[in-house]
C-alpha cells in the first residue's frame, strides 16, 4: 500500500511520519511518531481516551485521518509539562486523586487543557461539559472535576507554573 | 472524618499499623499524570504482526467443516491457527488450583457453545490485512437449539451446553451438583412464623467495559524464551495458564504486566495471552492481539447472570426465624471462575444476620451465554443486593424501621453463624448506628444504645439439631424433629447509658430471657436450643487473619 508523507507539529517539535491511506491520527503518533501516551479505548469515538488537541482544540485521534493534520500544530500529555515542572493541572491530578488506572487521564487532561485556555474561570458545570465525552470506569468524576477547579483557581488567570513542581 | 473504634477488630489488628488516615500519593499516579505510564500496548517492536479472531456468530452450533484455503492466501498473512495447532487444547482456569475438570478449548474443536467464541485465528502484517483475511474463512455450521436461562438449562431435555458437565450444572468434587448449607429446621421454623416472605430477585450480566480492552503481546526474546506484555490482572495466573495450553515450562514465558488500564475482574481470564504467544511460537516474530470495542463487550468474560430465591420466616417482632436461599450462578459456556462465585455464595449467606434456622443451595449453571467470570465481589455482590431488598421488604412486612430492623437481627460476638463458626469482631449494629445519623435517619434510643459486644452468645451460640435424610446427611428428607421451633434470643439492650468502650465488656455474655420490644403480638416463648455438640473454646487471640480456603475447605498459610 502506499504511504503518504505527513508532517506536523507535536508538542513543538517537527514530526514527519509515512501513514497508510485510512490511517488515523491515533496510529500514526503512537506506531508512527512513538507518542504512546494518547490511548486506544474503542475506535468508535464514543470514549474519548485518545482526545488530543489539534491547533488548540480537543480532537478524537481515533476518527481523525492522519493526512488531514499536515500542517498542524498537535498537542498530547507528553507536551503538558515543562521539563521537569508539572502543567497545574497534572498537579491537581495528582493531589486530588484524580487518576486510578490512568488509561483515561491523558484524555482527560486534554479535554481539560482545552477548556481552560480559553475559558481560564470556569463553572462545575463548564467542567463536567468539557470532559462529558471522556470515560472513565474507576475513579469516578468528582475527584476529576474537583482537580480541574482546582488548577483553574491556582493558576487564576496568570502563569504560575512554580506551582506545578512534582513531588513524588 | 474518619473515627477509630478501636474495641472492635482489636483481635485481627495489630496496633502497629500505622497508615490508615494517612494520605499516601500513588507511587504510579507520576507516571498517570504525564502519559509515561507504560501499559501493555505501549512497547514497540520491529515486525509487529496482528492476530485477530474468527469468532462464532451462533451462541450453540457443530462445527461441520472449516476451510481457511483462502484465508492463507490472502496478502499479509503469515500463519491461520486452528484448533489442532494449539498443543494442549483444553482448559479450565482454576485447574491451576486443582479446581474443576478442562472444559474448555482455546479455539473451538467439535462445536461452538457461546456467540462470539473463538474458532480459527489469523497473524497477519497489518490488522487490516488480518481483518481481510478473516472474511476469507468459510465455516460450515450446524446451529444447535440453545438455552440462556438457568432454570431452563437444568429442566430434563434441555440442550446440553458443555459435554464435560452434561446436567449443565459443575460438578463440585465430582459428585455434587450444588454447594449446600443447612442448620437448623426451616420448614418447621416456616411453620410457626407469624410471616413468610418469599421473593425472586435476578441479575444481568455485567461488562467490566475496561477504557483499555483485553490485550497481550508476544515476542520472541534470544534465549529462547518469550516476553509477553500483557493487560493481565493475574500475572502468575495467566503464565500458568498460557504454559499449560502450550504445553512449555513456565520458565520459557517472562510475562510483563501489572500495569492494567481498568481491569475490576475482567483481566484475569487470560483471553489473549495463550494465542499471543502460540503466535509468536509459529511466526517467529512479535505479535500483538488485543480486542477491539465489540470484542470486548461481545466476548470479554463479564460478571455472570445471577437468581436468587429467598423465602424468609418472620417474627411479629422483627426476628428472623427461618432463610431459605436457592440461587442459581450463570457460568456461560464454560466454567472460568463461576464455580468458586457459588462457593462464596454459600459462604455469605444468610447475611450477617443470626437466623436460627437456614437452607441454602446455590448451583453453577452453564448456559450458551458468554463465559462469565470474576467481577468485584463476584459471588457476593448480587446475593448481597438480594438479601436487603429482602430485608427491606421484611422490615415493611413487620411495620419496623429497616435500620431498627437490621440492628435487631444483626450478629453480635458469640452468635453461632449457620456455617458453625463463632461470630466474633462484629460490627454491623454500629454501622448501622453510624450510617443512620450520618444520613439523619431517626432511630428509636433502644436501638442507638445496642451494640456488637453485649446481647449474643448464649442460646445464640446454640448448634441446633439439622434435618437431615434417612442416610444421615443433610439432603433434602427431613426427619420427624421434636425439638421445638428455634427463635433467636432476643438480643439485650445494654443498660441505659453508653457502652464504655475502654471497660471491655464480656464477650460472650449469657443473656438473660427479657421482654422484646412493643410489637402487635408476643413472639412465641424461645425454648432451650437443643445443644448437639459443645460449643468450642474461645481461638487464642492472634494477630493477622487465618486464611481459609472455601475451595478446600482447610486452612493455609
Amino acid at each position: 500500500m502506499a504511504k503518504t508523507p505527513v508532517q506536523f507539529r507535536l508538542n513543538g517539535a517537527d514530526k514527519a511520519v509515512f501513514v497508510d491511506g485510512g490511517e488515523n491520527l491515533l496510529n500514526a503518533l503512537r506506531r508512527g511518531v512513538g507518542d504512546m501516551s494518547t490511548k486506544f479505548g474503542c475506535g468508535q469515538g464514543t470514549c474519548g481516551v485518545c482526545t488530543v488537541l489539534i491547533d488548540g482544540e480537543p480532537q478524537l485521534a481515533c476518527l481523525t485521518l492522519a493526512e488531514t493534520c499536515a500542517g498542524r500544530g498537535i498537542e498530547t500529555a507528553l507536551g503538558l509539562a515543562d521539563g521537569p515542572n508539572l502543567h497545574p493541572l497534572q498537579t491537581a491530578f495528582m493531589e486530588h486523586f484524580a487518576a486510578q488506572c490512568g488509561f483515561c487521564t491523558s484524555g482527560m487532561l486534554m479535554a481539560a487543557k482545552a477548556l481552560l485556555d480559553r475559558n481560564p474561570s470556569p463553572t462545575r458545570e463548564d467542567v463536567a461539559e468539557a470532559i462529558s465525552g471522556n470515560i472513565c470506569r474507576c475513579t469516578g468524576y468528582e475527584p476529576i472535576i474537583n482537580a480541574i477547579l482546582d488548577a483553574a483557581s491556582k493558576r487564576g488567570g496568570q502563569a504560575s507554573r512554580e506551582q506545578g513542581h512534582a513531588r513524588v | 472524618m474518619l473515627e477509630f473504634r478501636k474495641e472492635y477488630f482489636k483481635d485481627e489488628r495489630d496496633d502497629r499499623l500505622n497508615e490508615v488516615g494517612q494520605p499516601r500519593q500513588r507511587q504510579d499516579m507520576l507516571g498517570h499524570v504525564t502519559g509515561r505510564t507504560r501499559y501493555f500496548d505501549d512497547h514497540a517492536f520491529e515486525g509487529l504482526l496482528h492476530l485477530k479472531v474468527l469468532r462464532s456468530p451462533h451462541p450453540h452450533a457443530r462445527l461441520r467443516a472449516i476451510d481457511v484455503s483462502a484465508a492463507e492466501r490472502s496478502p499479509g498473512v503469515k500463519r491461520v491457527i486452528r484448533a489442532a495447532d494449539v498443543p494442549v487444547n483444553k482448559n479450565t482456569l482454576l485447574s491451576l488450583i486443582n479446581f474443576g475438570k478442562d472444559d474448555e478449548p482455546l479455539l473451538a474443536v467439535d462445536k461452538v457453545r457461546y456467540k462470539g467464541e473463538p474458532i480459527v485465528a489469523v497473524v497477519a502484517e497489518s490488522e487490516a490485512a488480518a481483518y481481510e483475511a478473516l472474511t476469507k474463512i468459510r465455516v460450515d455450521y450446524d446451529p444447535l437449539p440453545a438455552v440462556f436461562d438457568v432454570e431452563e438449562a437444568i429442566k430434563p431435555g434441555a440442550p446440553v451446553v458443555n459435554e464435560t458437565y452434561p446436567a449443565n450444572t459443575f460438578e463440585y468434587h465430582e459428585k455434587y451438583n450444588h454447594q449446600k448449607l443447612r442448620f437448623g429446621d426451616v420448614e418447621r421454623a416456616f411453620a410457626s412464623a407469624d410471616f413468610v416472605v418469599e421473593e425472586r430477585y435476578q441479575m444481568s450480566p455485567i461488562e467490566h467495559a475496561p477504557t483499555e480492552t483485553n490485550g497481550s503481546i508476544a515476542a520472541p526474546e534470544t534465549n529462547d524464551r518469550f516476553v509477553v506484555h500483557t493487560c493481565t490482572q493475574a500475572l502468575f495466573f495467566s503464565l500458568g495458564t498460557a504454559a499449560k495450553l502450550l504445553d512449555v515450562p513456565s520458565n520459557r514465558l517472562h510475562f510483563i504486566g501489572g500495569t492494567v488500564g481498568g481491569g475490576f475482574g475482567g483481566k484475569v481470564d487470560s483471553l489473549t495471552e495463550p494465542l499471543s504467544i502460540l503466535g509468536a511460537m509459529l511466526t517467529g516474530r512479535p505479535v500483538r492481539y488485543v480486542l477491539g470495542r465489540e470484542e470486548e463487550m461481545q466476548y470479554g468474560c463479564p460478571r455472570g447472570a445471577e437468581r436468587h430465591y429467598i423465602k424468609d420466616g418472620v417474627m411479629r417482632d422483627g426476628r428472623i426465624v427461618a432463610r431459605k436461599v436457592t440461587s442459581y450462578f450463570d457460568a456461560g459456556a464454560y466454567t472460568r471462575l463461576s464455580s468458586y462465585g457459588a462457593v462464596k455464595c454459600i459462604a455469605h449467606v444468610p447475611g450477617p444476620y443470626t437466623i436460627p434456622n437456614v437452607h441454602a443451595d446455590s448451583y453453577c449453571v452453564f448456559t450458551n451465554r458468554t463465559p462469565a467470570t470474576a467481577m468485584r465481589g463476584f459471588g457476593i455482590t448480587g446475593v448481597d443486593f438480594s438479601l436487603e431488598v429482602q430485608m427491606d421488604k421484611l422490615a415493611h412486612k413487620v411495620g419496623m424501621d429497616p435500620m431498627e430492623f437490621r440492628i435487631l437481627n444483626a450478629y453480635r460476638d458469640g452468635d453461632m453463624k449457620a456455617h458453625r463458626r463463632e461470630a466474633h469482631n462484629c460490627a454491623l449494629v454500629e454501622c448501622v448506628q453510624v450510617a443512620a445519623e450520618k444520613a439523619g435517619w431517626p432511630i428509636r434510643d433502644e436501638y442507638r444504645r445496642m451494640n456488637s459486644l453485649t446481647g449474643g452468645g448464649g442460646e445464640r451460640a446454640a448448634i441446633p439439631a439439622t434435618a437431615t435424610d434417612e442416610a444421615g446427611r443433610i439432603g433434602a428428607g427431613r426427619p420427624a424433629s421434636t425439638t421445638p421451633t428455634r427463635v433467636p434470643a432476643m438480643p439485650i439492650p445494654p443498660p441505659s447509658r453508653e457502652p464504655q468502650p475502654a471497660a471491655a465488656p464480656p464477650r460472650v455474655a449469657p443473656p438473660p430471657r427479657s421482654a422484646p420490644p412493643p410489637a402487635p403480638s408476643p413472639p412465641p416463648p424461645a425454648a432451650p436450643a437443643p445443644r448437639e455438640q459443645p460449643k468450642p473454646a474461645a481461638p487464642a487471640p492472634q494477630h493477622g487473619a487465618t486464611r481459609f480456603s472455601s475451595v478446600f475447605g482447610t486452612r493455609r498459610r
